[in-house]
């Protein structure tokens, strides 16, 4: 009840203010532009949020798009175009979108693969390749993340930033795989008739 | 999926174990497991699909017949057994040998036999019931030294079957052969080169 009364009390909203209509001009239904004024934007069609990304420091490279030659980015990229050289993005994150067809070698902090990617890949932190990508070439990385589904040729060379270079041999300073108890039954019922039954040896 | 304890594998992973830095090739196509074991290990893992490969290459029309053309053969083991002499510490096969026919197996087994180092092991899997008509194919997948985690892809019909004789013959040219025989019907066999 009281609350009623507050809002019956309260002022009804302002009504435009006929005597300035050069202040504020009268609302126009938004309009989206046949043709982009921009000649370098490369995005027909993208939904705004794509926009808002590219303007938060995510550059896209559409679908529509080839490029060839050096790609040096300060900002994270998105590619669903082509791509064919080389990508160097020390800092930044790479996208080869479900569309994209990149053939080039990459450094970036991370790669995130869904379309196709052609050439080697170091990162500093990390490669995500996801289902239904296709990556030929050698990795070189931190961490690496593969995708059921996903398809893969090529070496995978894990850099760890903490461990010492020459000195610790990487075997003594990884851990071992914890041993598992001696009962394969138990530890993993499926596995009950995959004992070995007999071992031969032949040697020459 | 499916999991199983492997003696054999235990067997490869003790090579894996004892020396640091090995260059390793698996053919049962890039998975997150075993690259994360093999890499954990602090080793280098070199992965591709074989059996994708061998479809690619012989999949349209009759997959053995066409394992006889020179043409689809050498496209075969330019795309998939293009390697350095003696580049690997150690293979992982699996199953994928079961499937190619006479000739080329050989052909595959001496590149594999010339793509290893002295010394190193190779792990290959070998169906031992002959008389089935097809047997299951899986991807492999390491889960630690002593499990594989099988996660299924179809089956199809073995080009031919091994018995211990036959698979000491195919591996002449390494230096062992040791054989697992489980009893599920599978012949684990560790080369060592």
């Amino acid at each position: 009840m009281w609350n009623r009364r507050k809002e019956e009390e309260k002022p009804p909203p302002p009504k435009p203010v006929a005597a300035q209509p050069a202040q504020q001009p009268p609302p126009q239904p938004i309009k989206t532009p046949a043709k982009e004024t921009s000649p370098m934007s490369s995005i027909p069609n993208r939904p705004t949020e794509s926009f808002e990304a590219t303007r938060a420091g995510n550059a896209v490279l559409g679908k529509s798009v080839v490029v060839k030659g050096q790609i040096l980015s300060r900002e994270d990229l998105t590619i669903d175009g082509e791509v064919e050289g080389t990508i160097e993005m020390q800092e930044h994150r790479l996208t080869v979108g479900q569309n994209g067809k990149v053939r080039a070698s990459v450094k970036a902090r991370e790669v995130i693969v869904l379309g196709t990617l052609h050439g080697n890949v170091e990162t500093g932190d990390r490669i995500d390749i996801r289902k239904e990508a296709k990556l030929v070439g050698d990795i070189r990385t931190a961490r690496i993340v593969i995708e059921d589904g996903a398809y893969f040729k090529g070496n995978v060379d894990i850099v760890r930033a903490d461990a010492p270079k020459s000195t610790a041999t990487p075997a003594a300073s990884t851990p071992a795989p914890s041993p598992r108890p001696q009962t394969p039954a138990a530890s993993s019922p499926s596995a009950g008739p995959a004992m070995a039954a007999r071992v031969g040896e032949t040697k020459r | 999926m499916e999991t199983r304890s492997s003696s054999g594998l235990d067997q490869f992973c003790s090579l894996l174990v004892e020396r640091p830095g090995l260059t390793l090739l698996d053919l049962a196509g890039a998975n997150q497991s075993t690259v994360a074991f093999i890499t954990g290990l602090g080793h280098r893992i070199y992965s591709d699909d074989f059996l994708l490969q061998m479809d690619r290459c012989f999949g349209d029309g009759d997959f053995y017949e066409n394992q006889a053309d020179p043409e689809k053969t050498a496209q075969f083991l330019k795309s998939a057994l293009d390697y350095p002499a003696q580049h690997f510490d150690g293979a992982l096969v699996w199953d994928s040998l079961e499937f190619l026919e006479g000739p080329l197996l050989e052909t595959v087994v001496q590149r594999l036999s010339n793509m290893l180092r002295p010394s190193s092991y190779m792990l290959a899997l070998f169906h031992a019931e002959e008389r089935v008509e097809t047997i299951p194919t899986y991807s492999y997948r390491i889960q630690d030294r002593k499990t594989i985690t099988l996660a299924p892809r179809g089956r199809r019909r073995p080009a031919q079957f091994f018995n211990n004789r036959s698979l000491e013959k195919l591996f002449h040219d390494f230096e062992s052969v040791k054989f697992f025989l489980t009893r599920d019907h599978l012949r684990e066999v560790i080369v060592r080169r």
